[in-house]
């Protein structure tokens, strides 16, 4: 007698598990890869999965195994030549260890890099690990927020698919054993006489007073039987109320200086730059708006195509784009209820004395309001002017603003890394 | 009765309705009425099997299923993981086909089928594993006194709960690293001459806390370092722990490694227990194979002779077959080892064969079965042997010839590789020795023992590993040491012996600075020459 089960819509993750170990394990491995990986990407696929490759050196299970030498004798199938006595000289290392020992055996000594692949989500999870958006999260309750359905106890109103079940019979219960008492205890009285006048001697007994009785209990029992199992006001239903639920939002703000001194390449490492802020914003963020800004002598806010790839050239007056976010800012992202960010990518070069300017806005107008500020100066030359304007920012705002230099593609991610990086009590 | 089915009535039987089934969708109707046909026929050539349980599953739950070496509960390890996602990748990229069947040993015998396959390959399914392999599990003799299916199942459930409820309790790391050093010494936890008793979850905990005191009493009692007034001497340098030397290592530390905990202990027991019920596998691998192989392909030829199933069916049926038998010559790019399905299926058939149309060198190199009724004599050969014993006594000369075998002789004294045998008359007797030999697991896995423990020293731990025609010890060895070196607690100490010499010494942790793999001078015996 065979069994026939389908289980096909039981769980199929059932190595899930597992396999979180074994990336756990490898956190090490994995985490390098993913570096490595951060700089080579395009930028188009900066949160793809990726393919992970460990020596399998590392990750071997050893056991206790024959090494090469000694005296072995091996079968082999599909002889074509060969007959008794003939002598072979070695070419190396032939077979493996045990090789001959059927498909049990390990299959021969492979150096090849275990490969694996880490979905889209592991991978920004190994991307971020470790990292924080520096402390403060505002979260606000605006007009259009969402709700969030929660029980709030019992009601007597509402729909037939709310129904409370066991609070219903339970109220039904009460009100039976309530407008039915004072009956059962006429019956419980009722009975007792009956009892009593049929135990008395035949003779004695009064006929008409038992039938009396009877007729009593029964039409008692009758109108037990009249009071109704399930009324209306009985019923109970479950009840929901919408709550609304704060959200947390950012809006991170991209300065991109696009002047003559800016070429493709050190935009593409902005670029990326403003994508790996903007993907952690997002793991941080329910809700996530992004503000581009380019300028070279004026700023102008552009949509993402235009600031990463149109071509402009000019001058360069950095505090353009500082008044334009400033602008922004008051107009359509006020500070009570945004978590605010900015990043702003430059090679550095300013009119000498535009950077004053820059230091005065970024202290009395923005950095009071935002969360965080990055800086991040794209140039193999030395600093100028802006930079140290903006050094004094960061000795005001320690935790709030942070400025960096990237001289490579390479040096993008671990930049970030250090600009994010968990800081202990801030 | 039986005899009325065999090959050489060629007229089919009347009851045969057409065929079961012409398209290459499967339905379950269509599956219960393929296993009510299979199983017939099964029983018709005397197949006694468990009850069976065919699970329809997707081919994500294929790979968990097989990454868990098929057991259908798993406790929790990243091994299982990596395995997983190997399978997973080769899968993806098309490098390899799921196995069509994964089987369990159990009672009822559980057997999945893949719902991407088509109809034939469900009745291949079918055939092979809960027919097949079923009547190996429940008739071959390792199996039936080494293993006990009806209780795997529950005794999986409870190590798995064990196991996670100590990793509650004490991290998952310190779980994992004592189950990594089990692992790696899984395969010397096997009792290969006792047999054990019979494992069962509900006796297991009933006795696990029993287990813990006991083993606490003894361990006390070994490590008792308080010399005896009045003891001499040499009564001290006589008595050996252990008095004979252990096979058993994972046995061994169990019950005698000094700091591990009770719920260690538990750990090492589980594994050791799942090293156990594997084992019978790892000795039957071609006769099981090849036994479910054979009679696969014997139910569906029946099944189509007797017009069952279409001439489509059959076409794509033997060309899975085909596949699944298709032995690569050693020098092609493909070869990996012999396949145990191919070597099974033939010394099977050729019995079948040497039993029913018996030439004159059959009847001289198997007298006793040349001609006898092969359903018998079939059965005789799955039920008392394992894969070294059923070669010896089974491979003939005929599939020697078939397969083109020959034994070379890879000696590292000598400069060349000798041809030492191939299938010729002089030869057949020395190949199948050695293809015999090739499958006796004392040959294919280090022989490695306890030999000592240091009970009143640094309580170190010594281990013998007795060469088999001088092979050394492979470089994972310094490794797994270090593994065994977690468990014990102490210093441990391995010696590889060629004889009475010490060839190679492995030391955890390691003397001094020396290299682990160079040679000893100090403790050789000079070199017989």
């Amino acid at each position: 007698m065979s069994y026939i089960i389908d289980r096909r819509l039981n769980g199929k993750k059932k190595s899930t598990v597992n396999r979180q170990r074994f990336l756990r394990r490898y956190k090490a491995h994995i985490k390098k890869a993913v570096g490595e990986a951060m700089n080579s990407r395009s930028i188009t696929d900066m949160d793809k999965g990726e393919r992970i490759s460990i020596p399998t050196r590392d990750i071997n299970e050893p056991i206790f195994s024959h090494g090469a030498g000694g005296h072995v004798e091996r079968v082999l199938p599909g002889n074509k030549e060969f007959i008794s006595g003939d002598r072979i000289p070695r070419q190396g290392q032939q077979g493996g260890s045990g090789g001959g020992g059927g498909a049990a055996s390990d299959s021969g000594e492979g150096v090849d890099e275990f490969v694996f692949q880490i979905s889209q989500e592991e991978f920004l999870d190994f991307m971020f690990e470790g990292l924080q958006l520096p402390n403060m999260i505002k979260r606000r309750l605006a007009g259009n927020e969402s709700f969030q359905v929660v029980r709030a106890g019992i009601s007597n109103e509402g729909t037939p698919g709310r129904i409370n079940v066991v609070r219903s019979l339970r109220a039904a219960n009460a009100r039976r054993i309530a407008l039915t008492s004072s009956k059962r205890r006429n019956i419980r009285e009722l009975e007792l006489e009956l009892e009593q006048e049929e135990n008395k001697d035949p003779a004695l007994r009064d006929q008409r007073r038992i039938e009396s009785l009877s007729g009593e209990i029964a039409e008692l029992r009758r109108r037990i039987d009249r009071v109704p199992f399930l009324d209306d006001f009985d019923l109970k239903y479950n009840l929901l109320v919408r709550q609304p639920r704060p959200r947390s939002r950012a809006v991170m703000f991209c300065l991109m200086d696009v002047s003559g001194s800016m070429n493709q390449a050190t935009k593409d490492m902005a670029k990326r730059f403003f994508l790996l802020l903007y993907l952690f914003l997002q793991r941080s963020y329910e809700y996530t708006e992004v503000v581009f800004i380019r300028h070279h002598t004026s700023a102008k806010e552009v949509d993402e195509e235009e600031f990463f790839y149109s071509r402009e050239t000019g001058g360069t007056i950095v505090s353009s784009a500082l008044k334009l976010m400033r602008r922004i800012m008051h107009e359509r992202y006020p500070a009570s209820e945004w978590n605010i960010y900015g990043a702003q990518a430059s090679d550095g070069d300013n009119w000498n004395d535009d950077s004053s300017t820059c230091h005065k806005i970024l202290i009395d107008d923005i950095m009071p309001h935002v969360q965080y500020y990055s800086y991040v100066e794209i140039t193999p030359r030395d600093h100028q002017a802006l930079w140290e304007e903006y050094e004094s920012v960061r000795t005001l705002f320690p935790n709030h603003f942070a400025m960096e230099q990237i001289v490579d593609v390479q040096d993008i991610y671990p930049v970030f890394r250090q600009l994010f990086s968990q800081k202990v009590a801030a | 009765m039986l005899d009325t089915f065999t090959t050489e009535t060629d007229a089919p039987k009347s009851e045969s309705s057409g065929p079961i089934s012409t398209s290459s969708e499967w339905t379950f109707e269509l599956i219960q009425d393929y296993d009510r046909a299979i199983g017939e026929l099964a029983e018709e050539f005397g197949l006694d099997t468990y009850p069976n349980q065919i699970e329809v599953i997707s081919s994500e739950q294929m790979m968990d299923a097989y990454s868990s070496v098929g057991m259908p509960v798993g406790y929790n390890h990243w091994s299982f993981g990596k395995q997983f996602i190997s399978v997973e990748n080769n899968y993806q990229r098309g490098l390899m086909g799921l196995a069509y069947e994964i089987v369990i040993n159990s009672n009822p015998c559980i057997a999945y089928l893949m719902e991407e396959n088509t109809m034939t390959m469900q009745a291949l399914v079918i055939a092979h594993a809960s027919y097949g392999h079923n009547s190996f599990f429940k008739g071959n003799y390792l199996f039936r006194s080494w293993t006990d299916a009806s209780s795997i199942i529950d005794y999986l459930i409870f190590a798995k709960n064990y196991i996670a409820r100590c990793e509650e309790r004490h991290g998952l790391d310190e779980v994992e690293a004592i189950l990594d050093s089990c692992h790696a010494l899984m395969n010397y936890g096997v009792d290969r001459y006792k047999r054990p008793y019979p494992i069962s979850a509900v006796e297991e905990e009933r006795r696990q806390k029993e287990r813990e005191e006991y083993r606490q009493r003894q361990l006390n009692d070994l490590w008792r370092t308080i010399p005896k007034l009045g003891e001499g001497a040499e009564e001290a340098a006589v008595r050996r722990f252990p008095e004979e030397p252990q096979e058993n290592l994972l046995y061994f530390v169990e019950k005698n490694a000094p700091l591990l905990e009770n719920w260690q202990r538990e750990l090492v027991r589980i594994v050791r227990k799942l090293a156990q019920y594997f084992y019978p596998q790892r000795q039957t691998q071609v006769m099981n194979e090849g036994w479910a192989t054979f009679w696969h392909y014997t139910l569906l030829s029946e099944l189509y002779r007797r017009g069952r199933v279409t001439e489509g069916f059959m076409m794509e049926f033997l060309q899975s077959h085909t596949n699944v038998i298709y032995q690569p010559s050693f020098d092609t790019p493909y070869y990996n080892g012999i396949n145990p399905y191919t070597l099974g299926f033939s010394i099977f058939s050729d019995l079948r064969r040497i039993c029913e149309n018996p030439t004159d060198e059959d009847r001289q190199w198997f007298p006793d079965i040349a001609g006898s009724n092969w359903k018998e004599t079939l059965q005789f050969a799955m039920r008392d042997f394992k894969d070294e014993s059923f070669i010896l006594q089974f491979l003939s000369p005929k599939v020697m010839r078939d397969m083109k075998l020959f034994s070379i002789s890879d000696n590292d004294r000598e400069n060349e590789i000798v041809v030492s045998a191939i299938h010729d008359e002089d030869g057949y007797r020395e190949l199948r020795a050695n293809l015999a030999g090739q499958y006796n697991l004392g040959n294919r896995e280090p022989n490695i023992q306890v030999y000592s423990v240091e009970t009143r020293g640094d309580r170190s731990l010594t281990l013998h590993h007795t060469q088999h025609r001088r092979r050394p010890l492979g470089k994972d060895t310094n490794e797994v040491l270090r593994h065994l070196h977690r468990l014990w607690g102490f210093d441990v100490h391995l010696h590889s012996l060629n004889g009475e010499e010490i060839t190679a010494s492995y030391h955890c942790p390691e003397l001094g600075r020396d290299r682990p793999d160079r040679e000893e001078e100090s403790m050789l015996v000079p070199k017989p020459i």
